[in-house]
């Protein structure tokens, strides 16, 4: 089973990808080898509503069932509360002497009710980030808790947070301040963890990167909470960071779209590390256009000259090679709705990844097309 | 203090008067009712009744019995009044609503009859306030006709049971379905929102489920805007009766035990919504 989100702006995608084993019972479904797999696409507001509070979720429920369906064009999701006390008090409806095999076993609120919700879901084009870990220079794994802890230091408020690999072997956390002047009334924290915290390390030395701290909160509780190794991939600036979480039975992806250097701005557009392409073909234009890019331009690329931050030296991005097959780009000036005017986010590039020799598919932006769905 | 001592106006004497060391057992009860500015009070020996109308659908009664109250004297056969709720409300809770353990307001509410004000003395802490709230001409009132002998359908439900669920209520459906059955699914209750529909099943053996007794099945749909309101008197509820009758009407009643440990009841009654379609299952 496989969720996924995209945000309003484009910079930020999530997947998590469920193994049948994850669950207690795993029904694929009739899937006829030649047909598409089902994909659709359901409102976040709705489909959060049904786990609402997770403490009393823990408390009460027992188990849940997904179920597509989709002849009514609904995802059904159920949640099964677990039974009334037993004679012990405990909430299983076991008659037979037993202790509660956990506290939250034991006052359940709402025994042996379950809750049926139908959501209406729209079929959908597969929604997928491009992105590659193995093209990453850099890369960091620790345990989540060694990041929660460090991320604690940081207001719940701040938007950026820069992430470096300093002399020493030493990695850094400090928060992003956006104006040369702003920068000297602001505080500014920074926080530096040894190499040895990390289980594995292997960045580029001073190399940097700035993304959205408040994206990556999200992800670090349920990290936490799962008690899983947490990795991240990162290149250059402007090049999506990739956190991911991996299990036995769960993988899960993060990436978010980050700040892109003043000077690598200054060059021309093409070697700004995206690719030249290749002339496409005229298949391949279909392809591109169904592709949603956009990128963010902000005040700072007139030049304004803002001196590297002494701490990092800042990277000379190279051009980066272009594999058709893979990571095809294309840059679009566009404004982005909804992403704050002075950030030089770049968003992150996706599209339909198409499968080789399979039907072309209209240009129809069908990502795009979702934000005119109107308010969510 | 004594209230009570309070004298009645020269050449005037009271239809209705009534003392309470406690006018939150009056004001939370009243607030349960409470959503429409205007309500029409009935005050027999009984006890005093105050009743809530909207849109000709539905109706919410609050009863006080006389033995809540220190002091009930009525001297005629009924008594009855329309007044604005929402001033009455104010003025029980003019000391604050906040109930800090050990203190309370008093009350002694007295009425001449027809024309003539209500009166409040309420007291704290040695403070009294005196409120006169003008009555109105009471309203014909609806009679849902519902009586034990007609109803289809009855189950007793914990309160705590069904506050989860009306508190989460999908309020962009614009009905609530409720099914009563002898099979399954029992008791469900559905709402068919923007997002889709969500019913919620509550088992027969389900430990909520204090009485069931089902012996058609039945599915009623009455508008969610309507039923919302009763989800304060559920609140304060422990217990709740839900009754339907051959019709359609529903009949919800809620056992409400108040500070001192006294039972007191606040009931809904509300219409099924007339254009039934085909119930999303």
């Amino acid at each position: 089973l496989s969720l996924r989100a995209v945000n309003s702006s484009r910079s930020a995608f999530a997947s998590f990808l469920f193994a049948p084993l994850f669950f207690q019972r795993y029904e694929a479904g009739d899937t006829q080898p030649d047909r598409e797999l089902f994909r659709c696409k359901v409102l976040m507001k709705s489909f959060l509503g049904i786990f609402r509070s997770l403490p009393s979720l823990e408390k009460t429920v027992g188990k849940c069932l997904i179920l597509l369906k989709p002849q009514a064009s609904r995802l059904v999701v159920q949640l099964h509360c677990k039974y009334g006390e037993c004679r012990w008090g405990h909430g299983c409806g076991d008659t037979r002497w037993h202790r509660a095999s956990s506290p939250a076993e034991l006052v359940p609120s709402l025994p042996g009710v379950t809750k049926t919700h139908n959501l209406a879901f729209q079929e959908c084009e597969r929604l997928q980030a491009v992105f590659d870990t193995q093209r990453c220079a850099s890369s960091l794994c620790a345990p989540a808790r060694v990041l929660a802890e460090a991320v604690v230091h940081f207001p719940p408020t701040l938007a950026e947070v820069t992430l470096g690999a300093g002399p020493g072997g030493k990695i850094s956390l400090r928060n992003y301040v956006e104006d040369e002047a702003e920068r000297s009334k602001t505080m500014v924290t920074e926080l530096c963890l040894a190499e040895d915290e990390f289980q594995t390390v292997a960045v580029a030395p001073g190399s940097h990167i700035t993304f959205c701290l408040k994206e990556f909160r999200g992800l670090l509780t349920f990290a936490e909470a799962s008690n899983l190794p947490l990795t991240i991939h990162y290149d250059m600036p402007g090049r999506p960071v990739i956190f991911t979480l991996d299990d036995a039975v769960l993988e899960v992806h993060l990436v978010l779209a980050t700040l892109s250097d003043m000077e690598s701005n200054l060059q021309p557009p093409t070697t700004n590390g995206v690719s030249h392409l290749p002339a496409p073909s005229d298949d391949f234009t279909d392809d591109l256009e169904s592709y949603m890019i956009a990128m963010e331009t902000s005040a700072y690329e007139e030049g304004s000259g803002v001196p590297p931050s002494p701490t990092f030296p800042l990277r000379t991005p190279c051009p980066a090679e272009s594999d058709p097959e893979e990571e095809e780009e294309e840059e679009e000036e566009g404004a982005v709705p909804g992403t704050p005017p002075h950030k030089k986010f770049r968003s992150l590039f996706f599209g339909s990844v198409l499968t080789p020799g399979g039907p072309g598919l209209a240009p129809t932006q069908e990502v795009l097309a979702e934000d005119s769905d109107g308010e969510y | 203090m004594p209230l009570s001592a309070q004298p009645p106006a020269s050449g005037q004497s009271y239809v209705l008067a009534a003392s309470l060391d406690n006018a939150r057992h009056l004001s939370s009860l009243l607030r349960a009712v409470h959503f429409q500015d205007h309500a029409t009070c009935f005050a027999t020996a009984n006890g005093l009744r105050v009743t809530v109308e909207d849109a000709k659908c539905i109706q919410a009664n609050a009863f006080i019995q006389a033995e809540i109250f220190q002091e009930f004297a009525v001297q005629e056969e009924s008594v009855t009044f329309r007044i604005n709720l929402s001033v009455l409300l104010d003025c029980l809770t003019i000391f604050g609503t906040s109930s800090l353990p050990g203190t309370s307001t008093a009350l002694r509410m007295c009425y001449c009859g027809y024309g003539y004000p209500l009166m409040l003395f309420l007291e704290e802490g040695g403070v009294v306030t005196v409120c006169k709230i003008n009555t109105q001409e009471p309203d014909e009132l609806l009679d849902f006709d519902f009586c034990s002998t007609k109803v289809v359908n009855k189950i007793i439900l914990q309160s705590e049971g069904l506050r989860e669920a009306f508190a989460e209520l999908d309020m962009t459906s614009e009905v609530l379905q409720i099914t009563m059955s002898p099979d399954k699914p029992y008791f469900r209750l559905s709402t068919f929102g923007n997002a889709g529909s969500a019913h919620l099943d509550y088992p027969r053996d389900s430990d909520l489920m204090e009485a069931f007794h089902c012996n058609q099945t039945q599915t009623n749909r009455y508008k969610i805007s309507l039923l919302k309101p009763s989800t304060k008197a559920l609140a304060l509820s422990c217990k709740v009766s839900i009754r339907t009758d051959a019709q359609g009407f529903l009949s919800l009643q809620y056992m409400i035990r108040n500070e001192d440990g006294q039972i007191c009841f606040v009931e809904y009654y509300c219409c099924p919504d007339e254009d039934i379609t085909e119930a999303e299952l």
